[in-house]
């Protein structure tokens, strides 16, 4: 059995990742503080919020890239014991130049495997073809990575980041320049992922109608959380009519199929009043 | 046909052919990924601290001048790239100011007592006088190159798209930059005597960017590097030994057309 066919299992749910009164300062200036955040796998957990709000900089000092105060901690409840937390990450774009010599082998070796990629190895063609198989990729394998479209270099990095089976898969803005049935199949691999394997997903969006769709849990952010919960409770909430003020229930029915009954959206013209939350994971899907 | 054979009954030509074969492989194994990591700008600083890596030398006293280089430029190196992170922003300027620093340092001590013309030769360099001692050392710092390349290239390609993946992925992403500028500097100071320090730069970036023009992977992008240095390196010492003109500048004056052709190939067959 293959080390890729391994690691696809239904996850089991009780592997959690919690962020601790997570700051981040840069000098004087307070970019984040109070954060907090208790993710499962098999969840996708979506950051949301305004330009400049800080949804970067949490995922910088998740990978451990920008200096950050409280704690980050990963707990392994089905062996029981603490692990070191492997994070995948998939980011908005590469900036590479088009005429990059290199290959999506080369890329995929150069990130996962230790065989120089000066020499090609049949053994390591296989492993990177069934993990491109996953996000449907596998044409690609041959192809310069600078003529790649956006959304078949998503597919490409996704497969990357799942391949060294990490704990927590984290995507940032990963939509942008992908046109609207690409960003519906990107969503639709992100919940396949969140069912077949053992992962949390956190993504950082701006979609908020697919976030509604697809996301278990929102962390509405503003230097700090401002509203945290399923997506149905944030969506009502004052912090987020204040960030997205043009944003109506209704747009979601832009998403053909979308499954969403019409008593959400009727609930959707009464905005509750704020509830105070806290950004622990709620649990289940929000429907 | 008899005067090409007479060419090696020199020994200062075989010398200097072994260096080339040597010079060759290794610039374009390093200019791969130092095009690929846009450090051609580094390297270049790199070269021009050779002068103060010897005018630390003579201050200090130290007989072997090229000892004192090769350990100030490491020094350099390593500092330059714990600067350069700290200010991803300005890397040029950064870049800029320490290797306008270095070459004044170097070249005010240098020319005190109006002793300059003695290093002057350091600016373009002769191949012809290299010996068979320092050859060795080429080798040696080429076999060098290949153990880190087979280690570290893999690593350097994912950190050259992007760091932020690269540490995802468990890279020790300063580590091998520190290490790949380290290989960089003393490369480059074990072989400035011979290319001279207004050249060596060509050497390392043009045949890696005229293979760039041309390869649509890793594989190629190496091969054609290599096959590119050797042939401008071997072309131009024939032709300077023939016309009498100096090695260093013929041999880039090849690579320059070549990367030139190259560049019209890609517009009016390839990537253009």
């Amino acid at each position: 059995m293959t080390r890729f066919t391994k690691i696809k299992k239904q996850a089991c749910g009780l592997c959690c990742i919690k962020v601790k009164d997570l700051g981040v300062r840069f000098g004087d200036n307070i970019v984040l503080s109070g954060i907090n955040l208790h993710v499962h796998c098999g969840t996708i957990t979506a950051i949301i919020g305004k330009n400049g709000g800080g949804k970067s900089t949490f995922v910088k000092a998740l990978l451990g890239e920008v200096k950050h105060t409280g704690q980050i901690e990963y707990r392994n409840t089905e062996s029981g014991s603490k692990k070191n937390l492997k994070i995948g990450y998939v980011p908005q774009n590469l900036n590479i130049d088009k005429s990059i010599p290199m290959s999506v082998y080369d890329l995929f070796t150069s990130f996962c495997f230790d065989m120089p990629v000066l020499f090609r190895s049949k053994k390591i063609n296989e492993k990177i073809l069934k993990a491109l198989s996953v996000f449907d990729a596998e044409d690609l394998i041959d192809k310069p990575i600078g003529t790649l479209s956006g959304g078949q270099l998503q597919r490409v990095l996704l497969s990357m980041a799942i391949y060294d089976e990490p704990k927590l898969i984290i995507l940032d803005e990963p939509v942008s320049g992908i046109d609207s049935s690409g960003m519906r199949l990107f969503y639709e691999k992100m919940k396949f992922l969140k069912e077949n394997y053992d992962m949390a997903i956190l993504i950082v969006s701006h979609d908020l109608e697919y976030v509604y769709k697809y996301a278990d849990n929102v962390l509405l952010l503003d230097k700090s959380v401002i509203a945290a919960g399923s997506p149905h409770e944030v969506y009502k909430t004052k912090s987020f009519d204040d960030t997205f003020g043009g944003f109506k229930f209704d747009d979601i029915g832009v998403i053909s199929d979308s499954g969403i009954d019409d008593s959400m959206k009727k609930e959707s013209k009464s905005i509750v009043k704020e509830e105070p939350f806290d950004a622990s994971y709620k649990g289940g899907k929000h429907e | 046909m008899s005067s090409f054979v007479s060419l090696f009954s020199y020994d200062f030509m075989i010398n200097a052919l072994l260096a080339i074969l040597i010079i060759g492989p290794l610039f374009a194994l390093l200019g791969t990924m130092i095009v690929q990591k846009r450090m051609a700008f580094f390297s270049d600083a790199l070269g021009h601290s050779a002068f103060t890596g010897i005018a630390v030398g003579v201050i200090c006293g130290i007989v072997n001048t090229t000892i004192s280089m090769v350990i100030f430029a490491v020094i350099f190196a390593i500092l330059l790239n714990h600067i350069k992170k700290r200010n991803p922003e300005n890397v040029d300027t950064i870049i800029s100011v320490f290797a306008s620093v270095a070459t004044a340092i170097g070249l005010a001590v240098l020319s005190f007592g109006g002793n300059f013309s003695e290093y002057s030769s350091l600016l373009v360099g002769d191949i012809l006088s290299i010996s068979r001692m320092e050859i060795l050392y080429l080798l040696i710092i080429f076999v060098v190159v290949i153990v880190f390349f087979c280690i570290a290239i893999n690593k350097l390609n994912a950190i050259s798209i992007n760091p932020t993946v690269a540490r995802s992925h468990r890279i020790n992403v300063q580590l091998i930059e520190d290490v790949f500028a380290v290989i960089i500097a003393i490369t480059v100071m074990l072989s400035i005597r011979w290319v001279g320090l207004l050249l060596i730069n060509a050497l390392l970036i043009l045949p890696a960017a005229s293979s760039r023009n041309i390869s649509v992977n890793m594989r190629e992008y190496t091969v054609y590097a290599i096959v590119f240095s050797l042939f401008s390196g071997l072309l131009g010492l024939f032709i300077s030994y023939f016309v009498n003109i100096a090695t260093g500048p013929v041999i880039v004056i090849v690579a320059a057309v070549i990367y030139f052709a190259t560049y019209i190939y890609a517009i009016k067959y390839q990537k253009g």
